[in-house]
């Protein structure tokens, strides 16, 4: 009996989504069947403040490809579910997707925790996917028709610049502070890989809770032990708590490279508020505005991306995550436009074979579908002054200094930059 | 005995349901929202036992739902036990959980007991964390063996399990609620010292309330990693069980076995449709609103609502 | 551990405890006095740290701005507690229950309210306390946390003096005692309670100014707090102002040294375990009645 009454209801609401599928689709009644591209990505919980500028600037890309014709003519119509941050919702969500809504095109959810309960469905049904900042997805199930968004294969690929750093800096003993949750103890499993790799020593290895409020008792820990670099990682409330402790009670005199993996250090708000207490940090990042990653496309879209920014009260910068969303679209449009298809089969050959150019640079793909070029970059903060936003939108203030390919200024040790 | 021969053909009828609806519903995405109803019915029905019958609300429920869940986690990466085996040894470790907690009850009531289940959550919690053999804080894939023969797919079993699991939860709440046990609980629940002072045996009561109901909320969460196909904490320990568990009983009424399985239908249901059809903040806000709402319109639940109109249909000419 | 490092962790785990205590001294008089089950506490703190957020935009001192709120906050205390009673106690019957169903259906709301106002992004304030540090005694302590725990220190004095030397103090203990009793004496109780709630959630405005202080904030924050301030409240004995300050310094005093040990992924067991011990020796808590 229950059965029949959930039955009902989902039948109910499967009816009502039709319904209102139909009235949102006449405004394009005359047009072609639209091309349907689908997604969960969080717009609440802990991942909504990336999810929903992700979203926006997918959305720029809707109405970018629209303006251009749609594809193969037809035009291209956003499925966006919440994830709610939850891992939990994925499954049901992307069954909703493939099977209810019939999607042709199909984007993983943000975040590696939520992409991992996708990649057996994708793989069982064949079908191409495009992850969506998902660390190492592919790992696993190596699904030839796994991409990823994300400029770096492994965590081990995403350390490795920082502890090149800390080499030239001719650092031997590094301490590692990571949050436990998952995105940072995965990172902070490569970190200790590739301090391993250059012979370096681990003099502090410790994991703390997330809700952590104060680390002045976990930084005096570390501080006794003289590390010459420092590799956090953390989210963005905890970064920006280590930050100000760092400045705080201090590290020590031997650190000369302080930073690493912390999320959040990209979030305008966040920037915007830490000011000086910034200056001297050097953090991972996708993508700044300096010389070397003026890519083409990618400033006129994060002007578009800053002009719409306010109203849907999202990062007002759009660094981290929005050009490698919007480099989603067009990985999805080159392929499709150049196959004239949406076989999967095609387009996940065509991904394989060609290079895809997109706003975040030329892009080519491994056999586990991840960048064959890691482009994930380091940059140092420097020069901040504090309660200024637009400092941030011009050079010289966030300074690439690994890797090499990318490089836009010498890395200063930690103390000199402070100055 | 009328009655439990009505409820044994519901029930059955309801097994042979389920067992069609995964043969002739094509729709495969019914399967993956129904799993999840189903799994809130056996929680709320379970979290009823003790906080329902008993009067002690268990603030925890979702330490039992991932210890559960994990449990099955760690058998299967140890042993790859089958799934019945999975659900059963789950149930047997929340079980134990359980009658830790109703330990708790000799000495803390009320609001205490419930801070104190909240305890236990966090340390599960951490405990789980840092846990490297089940993926600690990174989580660990846990892939679908291939469907059994009857099933065209393994989503359709879990949905077939979580189904015979929902009616055996509420089948046993049904049970406990109609004998002596129940009778028992709720003189624990409306007066616990003049329960005892009449010959309750209270602590046998609630030590075996608290087991049975840590148990089933256990086996709910086993089948969990495989529904997703991974687990990590975070999703697993999610507050949202919690709640759930305290607030569909209420909504659909605590003091009848029917109560927690109609809250669970209607806010489970709820939230599914949400999720997939207006799916922003404003889900949050639908939650919010159904508890607000639904505990100031309907004290007693949707049942005690429904019995006072019945009542006072009745008193008309 | 050398002694040098332990004295900072002690150090460190009273300044932090003073900050659990204030942010948890609200719940002590709403949940500890007045038997209301408010878990909506920790989102109003939320609401607390944004509405400094929104006047230090306009350059006010979030320490002022938490001041300037306490008012606007008893307004919305002595509402949702006239809402509360109207909905809840006037009716009678499972009220603990439903009470905290209740209060998780405000918390929800609100935090959407907070999201479509506030957006989703997290939120830090500025001044001259934060990120900077102070010499004490030789050792090197951050002044945000200094001054989380002399506000703690002064909210725990107000409230305990105004509990124990007015009229209206006087009766909300009573209150949570014998309500009969005190309407035989000619007081309303529900008045009396209703103030109680008023400042109750104006604390809220203090502690959610500090919550910002302290750390960014974001609107489902109010989560992560709801385990820390009930178990310092209940920690505490219920109603105790002087025991939610002991009971937050432990509580802080507990985290430090065990995030200065090597072993810092299991501060949340050891602080919630504590909780379980306690509970356990004394079922009423540290201080309670």
């Amino acid at each position: 009996m229950k059965f029949a009454r959930t039955f009902t209801a989902l039948r109910m609401a499967v009816a009502a989504s039709v319904v209102l599928g139909i009235i949102a689709g006449s405004a394009h009644a005359q047009e072609k069947k639209p091309v349907r591209v689908g997604f969960s990505i969080a717009q609440t919980g802990p991942l909504s403040g990336a999810g929903k500028s992700g979203l926006l600037a997918l959305q720029i890309w809707r109405d970018d490809v629209n303006g251009r014709g749609g594809l193969l003519g037809r035009p291209v119509e956003l499925i966006v579910y919440d994830d709610q941050s939850n891992a939990a919702t994925v499954p049901g969500i992307y069954s909703k997707l493939l099977d209810v809504d019939k999607v042709d095109l199909l984007i993983g959810p943000y975040s590696s925790n939520l992409t991992a309960p996708v990649m057996p469905m994708v793989k069982q049904r064949n079908l191409l996917l495009i992850g969506n900042f998902a660390l190492d997805a592919n790992a696993r199930l190596r699904h030839d028709k796994y991409f990823s968004s994300l400029p770096s294969a492994s965590a081990d690929q995403w350390a490795a610049p920082f502890f090149d750093l800390a080499k030239q800096l001719q650092g031997k003993a590094v301490a590692l502070l990571a949050a436990d949750a998952e995105f940072a103890q995965t990172l902070a499993g490569g970190a200790r890989n590739e301090a391993k790799k250059r012979g370096m020593q681990l003099v502090y290895d410790q994991t703390y809770p997330p809700a952590t409020v104060d680390f002045s008792s976990m930084l005096r820990a570390l501080r006794v032990k003289q590390p010459d670099a420092i590799f956090v990682a953390g989210y963005p409330s905890d970064s920006a708590a280590i930050v100000r402790a760092v400045k705080e009670i201090g590290v020590g005199d031997s650190v000369k490279l302080f930073g690493g993996g912390m999320v959040g250090l990209q979030n305008a708000p966040v920037m915007q508020s830490l000011g000086s207490t910034l200056n001297g940090v050097v953090n991972y990042h996708t993508w700044v505005p300096e010389k070397s990653l003026e890519f083409p496309g990618v400033s006129s879209f994060l002007a578009r991306y800053q002009a719409r920014a306010k109203d849907a009260n999202v990062d007002a910068l759009g660094y981290y995550l929005p050009p490698f969303n919007y480099a989603i679209g067009q990985m999805l449009e080159q392929a499709v436009t150049a196959t004239k298809s949406l076989d999967h089969k095609l387009l996940a050959k065509y991904l394989h074979d060609n290079a895809i150019n997109t706003i975040v640079g030329t892009v080519r793909f491994n056999e586990m579908g991840e960048w064959s070029q890691s482009r994930m970059i380091y940059i140092q903060f420097r020069a901040l002054a504090d309660k200024n936003l637009d400092q941030f939108r011009g050079p010289g203030k966030q300074v690439v200094v690994a890797p090499a390919a990318h490089k836009t200024g010498d890395i200063v040790p930690f103390a000199a930059a402070r100055k | 005995m009328r009655n439990w021969s009505r409820f044994l053909i519901g029930a059955t009828l309801s097994v042979l349901l389920a067992l069609g609806l995964t043969r002739f519903v094509g729709n495969e995405y019914f399967f993956f929202a129904t799993y999840v109803v189903l799994q809130f019915i056996v929680l709320a029905t379970a979290w009823n036992i003790l906080g329902g019958y008993g009067g002690y609300v268990n603030f925890g429920a979702s330490a039992f739902f991932a210890v559960g869940a994990y449990c099955a986690v760690a058998l299967t990466q140890s042993y790859a036990l089958a799934l019945p085996l999975q659900i059963l040894a789950a149930a047997l470790v929340t079980g134990l959980l359980g009658f830790a907690v109703g330990a708790l009850t000799l000495r803390l009531r009320g609001i205490y007991f419930s801070i104190a289940t909240v305890a236990v959550a966090v340390i599960c919690e951490t405990v789980i964390m840092n846990w490297s053999f089940v993926g600690g804080a990174r989580g660990t894939t846990v892939l679908q063996p291939a469907a059994p023969a009857f099933f065209s797919s393994y989503t359709r079993l879990l949905f077939f399990v979580m189904a015979l699991l929902a009616l055996l939860a509420v089948a046993f709440a049904r049970f406990v609620e109609t004998s002596w046990i129940g009778r028992g609980l709720r003189a624990i629940r409306d007066n616990e010292e003049a329960a005892e002072s009449v010959g309750v045996p209270t602590l046998k009561l609630k030590l075996f309330a608290a087991t049975a109901s840590g148990a089933l909320m256990g086996a709910a969460g086993a089948p969990f990693a495989l529904y997703m196909n991974f687990i990590e904490p975070t999703s697993a320990f999610s507050l949202n069980y919690s709640v759930s568990a305290l607030a569909m009983p209420l909504i659909g009424g605590s003091a009848n076995w029917l109560g927690p399985v109609i809250g669970a239908i209607l806010l489970a249901g709820t939230q599914q449709i949400v999720t997939v059809t207006i799916s922003s903040e404003l889900n949050v806000l639908i939650v919010g609103l159904l508890l607000v709402v639904f505990v100031v319109a309907a004290p007693h639940g949707i049942l005690g609502l429904w019995h006072k109109l019945v009542a006072r249909g009745g008193q008309r000419p | 551990m050398s002694l040098e490092l332990l004295v900072e962790a002690v150090v460190s785990g009273i300044l932090l405890g003073g900050f659990y205590a204030a942010v948890s001294l609200g719940l002590s008089v709403a949940f500890g006095l007045l038997d209301v089950p408010h878990i909506a506490h920790p989102t109003l703190l939320v609401v607390g740290a944004y509405a400094t957020y929104a006047l230090a935009q306009l350059g006010i001192d979030p320490i002022a701005a938490g001041f300037m709120l306490m008012p606007a906050f008893f307004v919305i205390g002595v509402g949702l507690y006239r809402f509360y009673h109207a909905l809840f106690e006037r009716r009678g019957g499972d009220i603990a229950l439903r009470g905290l169903a209740f209060f998780f259906g405000i918390a929800f709301i609100i935090e959407v309210v907070l999201i479509l106002v506030f957006g989703v992004d997290q939120r830090l304030v500025e001044a001259a306390y934060i990120g900077s540090s102070v010499q004490l005694a030789g050792l090197q302590m951050p002044s945000r946390m200094l001054i989380a725990f002399a506000l703690a220190g002064l909210l725990t004095l107000l409230l305990s003096t105004y509990l124990s030397r007015t009229f209206t103090g006087r009766a909300i203990k009573a209150v949570a005692q014998d309500q009969t009793a005190l309407a035989l004496m000619g007081a309303d109780p529900v008045r009396i309670k209703q103030s109680a709630f008023g400042i109750a959630t104006a604390t809220c405005a203090i502690a959610g100014a500090l919550l910002i202080i302290v750390g960014p904030v974001e609107p489902g924050m109010g989560r992560l707090y709801i385990g820390g301030t009930f178990c310092v409240a209940v920690l505490a004995g219920l109603g105790s102002m002087k025991g939610t300050l002991l009971a937050g310094l432990i509580l802080g005093i507990t985290e430090s040294l065990v995030l200065t040990s090597l072993g810092t992924s299991w501060a949340p067991a050891v602080s919630f375990g504590l909780l379980l011990v306690v509970l356990a020796i004394r079922p009423s808590g540290l201080f309670g009645r």
